[in-house]
């Protein structure tokens, strides 16, 4: 009976991990940039590259001064 | 509200806005700056406007070998900005996070292109002479 409820207690334990962690990805948007060369080529920066942060702290400014 | 604007850019973005429900804001305007139509007040059109010519002018300095970037997307958690440029002019767009990237692509090439068209002169009908 003991061991059934430790099995229960651990099950429980792991469903809301996972809820957490998928809950915590779903809120964080990962921020990116993607540039399209008249080459046809395509370069995506992500966030975190030393590349994309200015270009997404001007992407921040465009949109301040759209609203 | 529309800034004052050659009516071809100004019917473009009027139909962009009521095509797309992600854009909330955009700029057409030309190689010098000049803004043909925008969503937004004359001053904010134009803020808008140089921005994106920064994006654009920032954007060309990431790769080595340099190379014309002609459309672009920023995508932040607040928003996104998208770029797009061709010979004659660049509309620069502001969405909602989490856009469908291709649509407004798709778009915002479209506004383009109908910004290009110049206004179809009005056909006037010659009245036929009474002797004739």
């Amino acid at each position: 009976m003991a061991r059934r409820l430790l099995g229960l207690a651990g099950l429980a334990g792991v469903a809301l991990a996972a809820a957490a962690f998928v809950r915590r990805g779903a809120g964080h948007r990962r921020e990116r940039v993607d540039l399209y060369y008249e080459d046809g080529s395509m370069v995506s920066l992500q966030e975190g590259s030393a590349a994309a942060a200015p270009l997404l702290a001007l992407g921040r400014e465009t949109l301040r001064a759209a609203q | 509200m529309l800034a004052s604007a050659p009516v071809g850019a100004s019917e473009a973005l009027n139909d962009l806005i009521e095509i797309s429900s992600q854009v909330r804001n955009a700029v057409v305007f030309g190689p010098d700056g000049s803004v043909e139509a925008s969503t937004l007040a004359d001053e904010a059109g134009a803020e808008l406007a140089r921005k994106a010519n920064d994006l654009l002018d920032a954007a060309s300095q990431v790769r080595e070998g340099g190379g014309a970037v002609n459309q672009l997307e920023v995508a932040t958690a607040e928003g996104s900005v998208f770029v797009v440029r061709d010979a004659e002019r660049t509309i620069a767009a502001t969405t909602s996070p989490d856009p469908t990237v291709g649509l407004v692509f798709y778009d915002l090439k479209s506004c383009l292109r109908d910004a290009a068209q110049k206004p179809e002169p009005k056909r006037t009908r010659k009245k036929k002479s009474d002797g004739a």
